[in-house]
């Protein structure tokens, strides 16, 4: 089991959404985050003076998934959230050991 | 009950208008006729004090909205005790020096507690001559002072101690206030020099700005608004807040100058009342507009923050003579106060003065272009009489200030640790978060 983290653009929340129900994922996280990568933070101004707005504002989802679809789910959220443009986020692909649904006591791919 | 006499009196007092050529030397009609424009013009009073008390909220909401959110209940919780010492002040001792007449145009005379009112016989003896409540006088009065003590405020937002910030308000509104606003409106020597100001572009907003220069002065700049010799951008946590206190702010100034006409009762001053109002308006326009323009040009963004500051900049503009110029010569007077706006905030913050709102540049440089702007409205409005009064209110309340700041910050210090500080105020003075469910700190 994976769990896939995509950190994307806010604005693109939706499309992903849809995109995964056409992939039939039942669940979620969904967790607004602030960050900056290459994008780095971008200068503002207020009341004519300049200031840095170093933390960007994201949206960090969170799905668990079976080995195999890991690919799938990569291609989807690529083709749903992807822009072109700098800033569009970064997915991350991390192992899971035990998956336990807590209102059943089912272990790992039934509670998937 | 009150109603039902009051409405019979209008009915009354109607019949006896639209009679008036024969029912005139009917001495039971004149009286009516006195009775009744004594009730409107009181009336009238009280109704735009009212208004102008509307205007501590708009300060309250304005500076709540342009300081940080760790510093919300600090601010707020000094905009509603400043307002009310400032009552408790003016009616112990302030109104009497300001309005008790005195040895000599200098020196006010000094009395405590407020007089009885007007007797009806009295009023009805001088033919109406006496014409409103004594107590509606005091209330209008005490409203402006609490304007006054409100500018200050903002400046030193999100750095001064509470207390210390409370004391100076008993003083601004006990003394150093009333005393300049003997030497104008209270009959003395400014009001003699030919020095005209109608509503306090410079009894009200100049005195607020000059007392809180003194205190930034003193006190310093925000942590963090300066670093690398650079100018840091500090921004408000609220622009919903901001924008509401301005047009509160807005809609109370139709109080403050509408009121400063002082009567009603007749067609002439009806007229005179309703060019304040449109004036005052158009002045605010003309700021706004200006300020949002130039802030486009200049930063390359509509700030928000500079258009507000633009309206009550034309707001102040227009205070020390709402009545003379024609609406369009209103609207370039509001436009000249936000065109002035928006490069004194600039100035300030590069010189190291930091004031979280731009109190001292919309009420004290706008306030010194309004008085100024007399002089070219007005045609009785005298440049020499109205630089004369910019120069003594300035120095007597910036030189009273800087003493009363000065004994405060020996004495107990007018500035929160530096801990308190990145904190926030509102833990370390309040002991209250106005946001307790947001984690997010700056």
């Amino acid at each position: 089991m994976k769990k896939i983290e995509a950190i994307i653009k806010p604005f693109k929340l939706d499309d992903l959404k849809e995109a995964f129900s056409g992939l039939g994922i039942h669940g979620m996280t969904v967790t607004e985050v602030k960050g900056f990568g290459r994008q780095k933070g971008h200068k503002e101004v207020y009341r004519g003076a300049e200031y840095v707005v170093d933390f960007i504002p994201k949206v960090k989802v969170e799905v668990v998934t079976n080995d195999e679809m890991v690919e799938q789910i990569i291609e989807t959220i690529i083709g749903a959230v992807k822009t072109g443009k700098i800033g569009d986020g970064k997915i991350f692909v991390v192992p899971v050991e035990t998956v336990c649904r807590i209102r059943t006591g089912e272990r790992d791919k039934e509670a998937i | 009950m009150k109603k039902s006499v009051f409405l019979s009196l209008v009915t009354l007092g109607l019949a006896g208008l639209s009679a008036a050529p024969a029912l005139a030397e009917e001495p039971g009609v004149a009286e009516k006729v006195i009775h009744l424009a004594y009730s409107i013009d009181t009336f009238y009073f009280l109704m735009s004090g009212a208004l102008v008390m509307w205007m501590a909220a708009g300060f309250a909401m304005l500076e709540a909205g342009l300081v940080r959110g760790k510093n919300t209940v600090e601010i707020l919780t000094k905009n509603v005790a400043l307002y009310s010492i400032a009552c408790i002040m003016y009616m112990f001792v302030g109104y009497n020096i300001m309005y008790g007449g005195g040895p000599n145009g200098f020196i006010p005379g000094i009395s405590f507690w407020l007089g009885a009112d007007n007797a009806v016989d009295d009023v009805l003896k001088s033919g109406g001559e006496i014409y409103y409540s004594g107590m509606a006088d005091f209330f209008f009065q005490v409203v402006f002072v609490a304007t006054a003590m409100s500018i200050v405020s903002g400046a030193v937002a999100e750095r001064m101690k509470l207390w210390s910030f409370l004391l100076f308000a008993v003083v601004l509104t006990g003394f150093i206030y009333p005393v300049e606003g003997y030497w104008k409106w209270g009959g003395g020597f400014l009001d003699g020099l030919g020095f005209s100001d109608f509503a306090g572009s410079g009894v009200v907003h100049l005195c607020g700005a000059s007392a809180a220069l003194a205190g930034v002065l003193l006190l310093g700049a925000r942590k963090g608004k300066y670093e690398g010799g650079k100018v840091k951008a500090i921004p408000g946590a609220n622009l919903p807040l901001a924008t509401l206190g301005t047009f509160i702010l807005w809609l109370g100034w139709f109080g403050f100058n509408g009121g400063s006409e002082l009567i009603i009762s007749n067609i002439e001053e009806s007229n005179a009342v309703s060019m304040v109002f449109v004036n005052t308006n158009m002045a605010a326009a003309g700021g706004l507009v200006a300020a949002l323009l130039l802030s486009q040009i200049w930063f390359g963004k509509a700030d928000l923050t500079m258009a507000l500051n633009g309206a009550l900049a034309g707001l102040v503009a227009i205070t020390a003579e709402p009545l003379t110029p024609t609406p369009l010569i209103a609207t370039v007077v509001g436009v000249i106060g936000g065109l002035l706006v928006v490069p004194s905030i600039v100035f300030l913050d590069k010189a190291r003065i930091d004031d979280p709102v731009g109190a001292i540049s919309v009420h004290g440089v706008v306030g010194i272009w309004g008085l100024i702007a007399v002089a070219f409205t007005n045609p009785d409005g005298s440049l020499v009489a109205q630089l004369t009064g910019i120069a003594v209110i300035f120095a007597w309340v910036f030189g009273t200030s800087f003493i009363v700041w000065a004994i405060l910050k020996a004495v107990m210090g007018i500035r929160v640790s530096e801990e308190e500080e990145i904190e926030g105020v509102d833990i370390g003075e309040c002991g209250l978060e106005a946001y307790p469910e947001f984690t997010m700190k700056k």
